[in-house]
């Protein structure tokens, strides 16, 4: 972390800051208004892409928290947005059941989850950790799909929009406001929490563990601790999903949507909130770019059949090249420019680097 | 007796695609999950040759084989040797990339058609009687001595010769193996050739007995509970874990539902992971290691 000039720390007040200087605050300022412009002024194209990359940031927040920080690698990401969506999906079918009835609901589910799949753990490290977590996924999936089946909705959950009395949360633009909202909670709880005690409870788990232990950190507690945050955050992210797009179906939650999530948090870099942001963006934006490109150079039609195996393949292809060539992700990156501006325009290294 | 004979067929085409799994873990400590990828790939690439090359059984087999072999080789070289020495959850994530490149890349060259490679091989996937009452095909006997074959052939070599013993070594300590002079970059594309090899052909049968589609690799992902179970580090465990998940899976089939046996494997995996995580025949310091 490299210091703009002439700012220097002198009391611990402005050591736990989050925005440093003058010129941080004008930027954020302006950025947090261009943030609720941007809808008056967006497509309903645009506005759509906006929301979905809100929805996916609680998620990849998520995952970050318990991958980037806490180190517990998790392959049943998108198993636990299913069990957020489909408890929202279940209460509304079954019990008509109100949205201030369904979020809760599903956070308790993925508090539930995350304690029994935490569970393993507290044993296992690494690779079978993945794996167990991965078993996860098949089974809430399986779940899913046999209720689906069950109760003769053969190809997916339809929920109405989420409504107090007779006001209904319809318009995208709403939706916006209300999701952007949600996120710079999230975002402002995750930061804090990384630097407060189980924050570097978690960093000194992920780093070793057996020195986190003789340091009398409680491996299992925050172990479980980081896996029922996580699992509560993915669930309500899972029932926001659901009310989006007021269609629930095992398909949407392959594992191909954990991986996703996975990419994100890789391509934005590891142990950074900041990277979850970018990756988030990144990996959301990059189908839709892939697509846009193919119509800037005038693909033709019949080849628009094969959009989606390239936007496929290119993304698995930009996951090597981050995974093998800029492991640190985009925030690194970010960091270098910043660091190469921040005493511009001279060269000097800033200190602390 | 039908029953038993399923479990048979579905084992030792588990044990066909897991042999890669092992091989390339004990080798690098890399769990590799884009095995079933590599698997769908065999499959398709004995599909170009009958179509393109050359359409008559065993040669074309032969063929697609090797093409299976230098893949893997391919693989390692261009990829996963950028890999060795990072952590393993990087190298398994590349894995994981590598698993989505190449199924974008497989329903970009050969369409989400389903293709019946056989047709173009004249043969006939034929069904035979057994015994009483039950009925098993060609291709399932097919896989049954193929599996046999090359899990003889593995332990012999890897058992008896210099070339098996080298690999151990480079499995067990990689910079002792190194400082002995046995150059771990070989040794290691080796591990990913076989396993290419042994994939692909566990996927050119499976395409021969069942249609050739990209939806093939989650054969793959249901494989690897079989290698938790079995012990991630131990290419003897593949068999009973095979024969467990696979008599799960039947069971499944036969007394609940399709569905369940989708997830049947993982259950298996879940109970596994918490009575022994190490699995039935691995060494309990792996845990450890990863």
């Amino acid at each position: 972390m490299a210091f703009a000039s002439g700012c220097f720390k002198t009391s611990y007040a402005s050591d736990l800051s989050l925005v440093e200087t003058r010129t941080h605050w004008v930027f954020l300022i302006l950025f947090i208004v261009g943030l609720i412009i941007f809808p008056f002024i967006a497509s309903a194209f645009l506005l759509d892409l906006a929301n979905q990359v809100f929805l996916a940031l609680i998620g990849a927040t998520a995952l970050m928290l318990l991958t980037g920080y806490a180190g517990q690698i998790s392959l049943g990401h998108a198993g636990f947005i299913a069990a957020g969506a489909f408890t929202t999906a279940i209460l509304f079918k079954e019990l008509n059941a109100p949205i201030f009835v369904t979020l809760p609901a599903s956070g308790l589910v993925g508090a539930i989850l995350g304690i029994i799949f935490g569970l393993p753990s507290l044993r296992l490290k690494g690779l079978y950790l993945a794996l167990s977590t991965l078993a996860m996924h098949f089974i809430v999936s399986y779940l899913g799909a046999e209720y689906e089946t069950k109760r003769g909705f053969a190809t997916g959950v339809i929920i109405n929009p989420p409504s107090f009395g007779s006001f209904k949360i319809e318009d995208p633009h709403l939706w916006y406001l209300i999701l952007l909202f949600v996120d710079i909670l999230v975002v402002l709880f995750s930061i804090n929490l990384v630097r407060s005690r189980s924050g570097r409870a978690w960093i000194a788990i992920r780093n070793r563990e057996v020195v986190a232990e003789a340091l009398g950190i409680k491996v299992p507690f925050y172990k479980l601790y980081a896996f029922i945050t996580s699992s509560i955050m993915t669930s309500i992210a899972g029932c926001l999903f659901a009310y989006y797009r007021g269609f629930v179906s095992v398909e949407a939650f392959s594992l191909f949507m954990t991986i996703e999530y996975i990419a994100m948090i890789i391509i934005g870099g590891l142990g950074s909130i900041l990277g979850t942001v970018f990756g988030t963006i990144f990996v959301v934006l990059l189908p839709y770019a892939i697509d846009a490109i193919g119509k800037m150079l005038h693909v033709p039609t019949r080849l628009t059949t094969y959009m989606f195996a390239i936007q496929y393949a290119s993304f698995g292809l930009i996951m090597i090249i981050f995974l093998v060539l800029e492991p640190g992700g985009l925030v690194s990156i970010w960091n270098r420019i910043r660091n190469y501006f921040i005493l511009w325009p001279f060269k000097y290294k800033p200190l602390g680097r | 007796m039908q029953i038993i004979l399923n479990t048979i067929v579905l084992a030792s085409l588990y044990c066909l695609i897991c042999c890669g799994y092992v091989l390339i873990y004990r080798a690098s400590r890399v769990l590799n999950l884009a095995h079933g990828e590599l698997m769908a790939l065999g499959g398709y690439l004995l599909f170009t040759v009958t179509m393109g090359l050359y359409a008559s059984p065993i040669p074309s087999f032969l063929l697609a084989c090797i093409f299976s072999l230098t893949l893997g080789f391919i693989i390692y070289f261009f990829l996963m040797r950028f890999m060795a020495g990072e952590s393993v959850f990087a190298a398994v994530l590349v894995t994981v990339a590598l698993g989505i490149l190449l199924r974008g890349l497989m329903t970009l060259i050969w369409t989400s058609q389903l293709w019946h490679p056989l047709q173009h091989l004249g043969m006939e996937n034929s069904s035979h009687r057994l015994m009483e009452e039950a009925v098993i095909s060609t291709f399932g006997i097919i896989k049954i001595l193929g599996a046999t074959f090359l899990y003889l052939v593995l332990f012999f070599c890897l058992k008896f010769t210099r070339w098996g013993l080298r690999m151990r070594a480079v499995g067990e300590n990689p910079l002792l193996a190194s400082r002995r002079g046995i150059k771990l970059h070989k040794y290691y594309a080796f591990s990913w050739g076989i396993a290419a090899l042994s994939g692909g052909f566990a996927g050119m049968i499976q395409a021969c007995d069942s249609g050739l589609e990209p939806g093939m690799f989650v054969i793959g992902l249901k494989a690897f509970p079989v290698v938790l179970v079995g012990g991630l580090d131990s290419l003897v465990g593949v068999i009973p874990g095979a024969f467990i998940v696979a008599l799960a899976e039947i069971l499944a089939i036969n007394y609940i539902s399709p569905q369940a046996s989708e997830s049947a494997p993982f259950i298996v995996l879940l109970v596994m992971l918490l009575i022994r995580p190490w699995g039935l025949l691995g060494t309990k310091e792996e845990l450890e290691r990863v």
